[in-house]
């Protein structure tokens, strides 16, 4: 037990011996957790290390078996989201739960003491809003449609609907996944001006830099346990990373050298709009030659994703021509960019890439379950199925209860390695990786990044589109930079200058 | 204060899913015996008629099969667009259109022996059935119409078109009622037990249920509806062809609610009228829910069904408490079912303050 602290200084939560168990497994175990007035705390592990399912605790979404909570010094029951938030809780989501066609005031009052009388009180809010912004430098125009905001200042929405409530705690699920370079130094300044004014922040992250950068304190939590907690100045990335994963991590995969061979993927004048009829691919032209690794680079929402969406078949163009080893792809038509030889690795894996409510196996069998080899005149030939199947899962060390598990049984790392396998195994001529890391917990993103070099060196081009700089950059030959569906720079990888990148990134031409 | 709270945990699997209808029907039972005790019945006496009606002797159990023939059709033809998603509330007008053709057939072929009119009026009636379908499968796919609203709103459309037909070109002559000629002998399915009315039409629903079976499980076809139903985002990116999918699942899964049309023209009535159907296509969706869309539990589903109809009769005459209360046990056996579905994946938690 802890000596017993000042009155003046009783953490504003304090968390002792949680236990939470979903059926046989142990999520979360004799977790202790303190959380002060004005510190932010970083709360540090690999995807399935218990940090959601603790904060959802806290949130009052999931009872716990074991334990007690006990807020500024008094001991609580949190049945639900709205005791927590009661109690002066906040906490922001990945995914943002906002209405897109309201206005931001109007998504902010929602559910609140001024909502619940026939009329709204919009008039009183807005000044409280004002305040509210006024006091944290958060500046969002109340009248604006939610959906014409950007990411990052839906964010803000998100935080200020918290301080709407009063809340004296924040906490950020994962909150730079979704945000801009520039974006997240935003966030960071917002976050500092929020623990100067006395409310703490938990915030949930893999990104270890964000971590050093932004954390008082780290707490770190491996299989459920915390196993470490330290203040930020005292330690470092690679202790932090140890830690977590419990092992030494390569900070940098090994790029090697191979000499690029012939041209295998051509993109030329790609014309595309996006769903808004805007154009967000304009005359793109690209190639992509065997045995080399192509880091596109840029701000998220400068065409990448549009491009990615043209290749994997799902969005038609208006203009241009793609081959992919030396063959025409017919465009819109996912089909046939499935035949093409083209490995598809989406950014939206749970609802583009797998079918959650199907079976491990199911998934594996997406793209090639009317082929030869596993139907014949119309049924499936289950035995050749399960073969590969598990084949697959051994080869690509998929951790799975089987092959017939449920998909949403697996973790965010085990999901990605399901649509590896089921895109790798073809041994692709292209593989088209985007976002391929992002979520995952540092085991998976190694083990990623060491199959896209596999790939390279088996001979594929491989083209990679992430927001990771530092994923781009250590991964690479060449790297280009996307900017408002342009190509704004091109550079040889090992030669990169990172200042140089952000500068294309940022539209800066040189 | 205390509050009731819904909590979502992991949905059990196994044979917790196969006990989910059994348990539901059992609590259904339970449940009854408050309406038939406010209807003034003996509790036992009641469930003894009840049951005794429906199985107790050779006729009134063949007749709970008669019973249950239209409704598997049904309950097949509803689960098996359910699981594709396609919200196919349209199972009553698509009886009709399977009725309609198979009548037309069956009047107008002439000498024609059995083994060329059977086959045909049920490929006929099939066909009929698929095609009323396949209208709000189209206009889901093509032009993004909502399919719970079209499929539900053609039924006034084709009852109306047998209306008119009724009254019209296929009204028998010299009736003053809609009411059409009787098909010919040799449309007729065969009776195939002496005394009775155990017809052609009943082995065959528990063929279309091995059909549908070996669909879902064993082919291609199955695998794409199954992924069109779970996330028709993914099935699409992974070059399946969703519009086809749909299409070919409204195409069956009308055929199958037509051919319970097809039985009640050729087995029980012999000919066309307006209140063929006492609500088979409504009650379908009842049963593909209780059945968990899965061929052998709507069987099962359709079958507990037609024991509540036919025994119910019988309860009715020796107990005095009305026959309606079928259509209570019934509407109950849904809610439970829905209820223990529910609770499948959420638990119920109560909160004292």
């Amino acid at each position: 037990m802890p000596a017993k602290t000042p009155v003046n200084d009783t953490p504003v939560i304090e968390m002792r011996g949680i236990t939470k168990r979903f059926l046989d497994n142990v999520a979360n175990d004799q977790i202790d957790f303190t959380l002060r007035a004005g510190e932010i705390c970083a709360l540090l592990g690999e995807n399935g290390a218990g940090k959601t399912t603790l904060m959802n605790i806290l949130f009052g979404y999931y009872s716990f078996d074991e334990g007690s909570i006990a807020i500024r010094g008094e001991e609580v029951a949190l049945a639900s989201p709205k005791d927590a938030i009661a109690n002066g809780i906040g906490m922001i989501h990945q995914h943002f739960t906002l209405v897109p066609t309201q206005t931001v005031l109007e998504n902010i009052v929602i559910g609140t003491k001024d909502e619940k009388r026939f009329f709204l009180n919009l008039k009183g809010a807005h000044k409280k809003l004002l305040d509210i912004q006024e006091q944290f430098g958060l500046h969002v125009d109340p009248d604006a449609r939610v959906w014409t905001l950007s990411i990052g200042q839906q964010q803000k929405v998100e935080i200020l609907k918290a301080l709407y409530r009063n809340s004296s705690v924040l906490i950020m699920d994962e909150p730079t996944a979704v945000l801009a370079p520039q974006e997240t130094v935003d966030l960071f300044k917002t976050l500092r001006v929020l623990a100067e004014q006395g409310r703490s922040v938990i915030f949930i992250s893999h990104k270890l830099h964000e971590v050093m950068e932004i954390s008082d304190r780290v707490v770190v939590l491996r299989n459920g346990r915390v196993v470490n907690q330290k203040r930020t100045a005292d330690t470092d990335v690679k202790e932090l990373a140890n830690m977590m994963v419990g092992r030494e991590v390569l900070e940098r995969i090994e790029r090697k050298a191979v000499e690029p061979g012939e041209p295998v993927l051509e993109i030329s004048d790609l014309t595309v709009l996006n769903d808004k009829g805007l154009e967000a691919v304009k005359k793109f032209s690209l190639t992509v030659r065997r045995g080399e690794i192509l880091g596109i680079a840029g701000v998220s929402g400068n065409g990448q994703t549009e491009l990615c969406e043209v290749l994997f078949g799902v969005r038609n163009v208006e203009t241009g021509t793609v081959r992919i080893g030396g063959e025409p792809l017919r465009l819109g038509h996912p089909l046939s960019s499935v035949r093409s030889g083209l490995a598809r690795i989406p950014e939206d894996r749970i609802y583009m890439g797998l079918l959650m409510d199907m079976t491990v196996e199911d998934n594996l069998q997406l793209e090639n379950h009317w082929t030869e080899r596993f139907a014949k005149n119309g049924l499936r030939r289950f035995d050749e199925i399960a073969a590969n199947s598990q084949t697959l899962i051994t080869d690509y060390s998929i951790k799975t209860d089987g092959k017939d598990a449920p998909a949403k049984s697996l973790s965010g790392g085990n999901l990605q390695k399901v649509i590896l396998a089921r895109e790798l195994s073809s041994e692709p001529e292209v593989v088209l990786a985007s976002q391929p890391t992002r979520g995952l917990d540092v085991g998976a993103t190694e083990y990623i990044r060491q199959r896209m070099v596999e790939e390279k060196v088996r001979g594929a081009g491989v083209v990679l589109v992430s927001d990771d700089l530092d994923e781009v950059m250590g991964l690479s030959d060449r790297i280009i930079v996307m900017y408002e569906g342009e190509i704004m720079g091109e550079v040889v990888g090992s030669g990169a200058d990172r200042e140089q990148i952000g500068l294309w990134m940022t539209g800066v031409g040189s | 204060m205390t509050r009731i709270q819904l909590v979502k945990r992991a949905p059990l699997t196994g044979w917790y899913r196969v006990l989910l209808p059994v348990l539901a029907v059992v609590t259904t039972l339970v449940l009854s015996a408050i309406p038939i005790l406010i209807a003034g019945g003996n509790l036992w006496q009641s469930y003894y008629y009840l049951f005794y009606g429906a199985l107790g002797t050779r006729f009134n159990l063949l007749e709970t099969f008669v019973k249950a023939s239209p409704l598997i059709f049904t309950g097949l033809a509803v689960a098996f667009a359910f699981r594709a998603k396609f919200w196919n509330i349209g199972a009553e007008g698509q009886l009709a259109a399977g009725a309609i053709v198979a009548t037309w057939i069956g009047i107008s072929g002439g000498g024609a022996p059995a083994i060329v009119l059977l086959p045909a009026i049920m490929i006929g009636g099939f066909l009929a059935g698929g095609a009323w379908a396949a209208v709000p499968a189209l206009l889901k796919t093509k032009l993004n119409v909502d399919d719970v609203v079209s499929t539900l709103l053609l039924n006034f459309v084709i009852l109306h078109i047998m209306g008119a037909l009724l009254f019209g070109p296929l009204q028998k002559e010299g009736a003053s009622w809609p009411i059409s000629e009787e098909i010919v002998e040799a449309a007729r399915y065969p009776i195939l037990l002496a005394r009775s009315r155990f017809h052609l039409g009943i082995p065959l629903a528990f063929v279309a249920i091995l059909v549908i079976w070996f669909i879902n499980s064993k082919t291609v076809f199955g695998y794409r509806s199954r992924a069109v139903g779970v996330n028709i985002r993914a099935a699409r990116y992974g070059g399946i062809n969703t519009t086809s999918v749909i299409l070919r699942t409204a195409l069956i899964s009308g055929g199958l609610a037509g051919l319970a049309g097809v039985g009640e023209v050729a087995a029980i009535q012999y000919h066309l009228l307006s209140d063929l159907s006492p609500g088979y296509g409504y009650t379908g969706i009842v049963i593909a829910m209780l059945g968990n869309l899965h061929p052998v539990g709507v069987g099962l589903a359709a079958i507990f069904f037609s024991i509540i109809n036919v025994g119910s009769q019988t309860m009715s005459r020796m107990t005095g408490v009305p026959s309606y209360i079928s259509g209570v046990i019934e509407g109950m056996a849904l809610i439970v079912m829905l209820i223990f579905l529910l609770m499948n994946e959420y638990k119920v938690r109560v909160v004292r303050k």
